[in-house]
């Protein structure tokens, strides 16, 4: 199951060069581009490792390719997004945020249904990759 | 050279897909249009190599150069010709002749104060108008930008320098300090190691200047080979000449809506060759300072008469004779040779 979040993802996967483009509207935006990886694909998962600092000093989108390049090649059997952060008064939010790499395989998420008082169900998904611990769950 | 030519063929320049798309005339122009073509595909009018030259304002810059900075022959030469190197390549990408993109990478030598990091600025600039760099900003830094403290604390470093830098020109300053001979397990090595592969291999991503005094720099190529062969411009700064360290004091005090009378502008020449006997003399940074020191006299003097006379916004521009006689430059010949130079002196009578 291809799993989607975050801006495009009603898009394909973006290529490296259109992620640049994003990258360097980030940064002519004034925002703070962060490179965040996870192996925990569940959509509440919201804090994931950051990848070094907050890139809010630089002036060219080659600095961050560079540095998603070291991240795919140390956690490329993960998930890895880019995201903007605007610190700007007022909005002080991530303003754009969007996959740049995913695992090769990808098992999807079981729906599990809890029997609870009466005839009431819980709905609950769980990723199946979680069952294994963190660090050895993709490839 | 098979390939070479095959790339030739770079479709949207003047082939004659373009020409019908644009409806010119119908199959028979298409045909003529191939006809007219030679066998490369390659277009066969004139380049306006002029127009280039203005629509990059590349002119504007070296013209600016010419009059901004005095003496430095050898390095304008060189920057026009790299100017010129540079608008040959853009016109080439143009018309779709691929080539490597040129190393860029440059070395500054020189004495201090003969301009080094002024160019580079202004190197920074041409190449972003040429197109070469992405942003045209500058970063400007030392050994302790680049080398850390402790084990694993100088990657990082250097890579947080790196990335500021990319799209534009990083300029490090007393390169040569980078590389301590006598310590084998100094963090400065580390540092080199990163800088060459990212010179290598994100050239079109940014450029490096290293820059530092001749001898020293001489010998840090000697023993990093590895940077010697990543730049293509090795380009040395020349001493300035009595004149034109007189043209410069002159312009900097211009700059500052100061002028020179004229006993001033004797008095400055003398100071100028009196100076250069002394240790310590870096060009034209000795002759900022000593109109810094004169300024403040010159201060000094209008206030005290200010009780006797009326000043006018004159005498508020002009540096005389006094202010820079009374430097410690002349006479005395105690501090005359006496090691501590007039710079390193705070006090200014």
């Amino acid at each position: 199951m291809r799993l989607t979040q975050g801006c495009f993802s009603f898009l394909p996967d973006l290529t490296d060069a259109q992620i640049r483009a994003q990258a360097q509207y980030c940064i002519d935006n004034g925002w703070a581009v962060n490179i965040e990886f996870t192996d925990d694909p569940h959509p509440r998962n919201t804090y994931w490792e950051m990848w070094g600092l907050p890139m809010f000093d630089i002036k060219d989108a080659a600095a961050v390719m560079m540095e998603l390049a070291e991240c795919r090649r140390a956690y490329g059997d993960r998930y890895i997004r880019l995201s903007g952060f605007d610190s700007s008064h007022g909005w002080e939010s991530v303003k754009l945020s969007f996959l740049v790499n995913r695992p090769s395989e990808e098992p999807g998420f079981r729906l599990v249904r809890q029997e609870a008082e009466g005839r009431n169900v819980r709905y609950t998904t769980q990723a199946y990759v979680t069952d294994r611990p963190e660090g050895k769950r993709y490839g | 050279m098979a390939e070479t030519i095959r790339s030739y063929g770079h479709p949207g320049i003047t082939d004659p897909l373009s020409c019908e798309r644009s409806g010119g005339g119908g199959p028979s122009a298409t045909l003529s249009a191939v006809a007219n073509q030679p066998a490369l595909g390659l277009p066969t009018e004139f380049i306006d190599l002029a127009r280039e030259l203005t629509e990059a304002g590349v002119e504007e810059v070296l013209t600016e150069l010419d009059d901004e900075l005095i003496g430095l022959a050898p390095v304008k030469t060189r920057i026009r010709e790299i100017a010129a190197l540079l608008l040959v390549e853009r016109v080439r990408r143009k018309l779709g002749l691929s080539s490597e993109p040129p190393t860029l990478h440059m070395s500054f030598t020189g004495n201090p104060g003969t301009g080094k990091t002024t160019v580079a600025l202004r190197m920074a600039d041409i190449l972003h108008r040429l197109g070469f760099v992405r942003k045209g900003h500058l970063i400007s830094v030392t050994r302790d930008d680049l080398v850390g403290q402790y084990i694993g604390h100088t990657a990082p470093k250097t890579k947080e320098i790196l990335k500021r830098a990319m799209g534009g020109v990083l300029f490090i300053d007393e390169a040569y300090y980078l590389y301590r001979a006598e310590n084998e397990r100094d963090y400065g090595q580390e540092a080199i190691e990163i800088l060459l592969q990212v010179m290598e291999n994100q050239r079109e991503d940014l450029v490096v200047i290293l820059a530092g005094y001749a001898g020293p720099m001489e010998k840090f190529f000697r023993s990093n080979p590895g940077f010697r062969s990543r730049i293509a411009h090795h380009i040395d700064f020349p001493d300035y000449a009595d004149g034109e360290l007189l043209a410069i004091g002159e312009l900097i005090l211009a700059k500052q809506n100061y002028k020179l009378s004229d006993s001033g502008r004797e008095a400055l020449a003398h100071y100028i060759t009196a100076r250069k006997q002394q240790p310590h003399f870096s060009n034209a940074r000795s002759i900022r300072n000593a109109l810094d020191r004169a300024r403040l006299r010159q201060a000094n003097r209008i206030v005290r008469s200010a009780a006797n006379l009326k000043i006018t916004a004159k005498d508020l521009m002009t540096i005389d004779a006094p202010d820079l006689l009374a430097s410690r430059v002349f006479g005395q010949d105690a501090t005359a040779n006496s090691p501590l130079s007039d710079e390193t002196e705070s006090t200014f009578d």
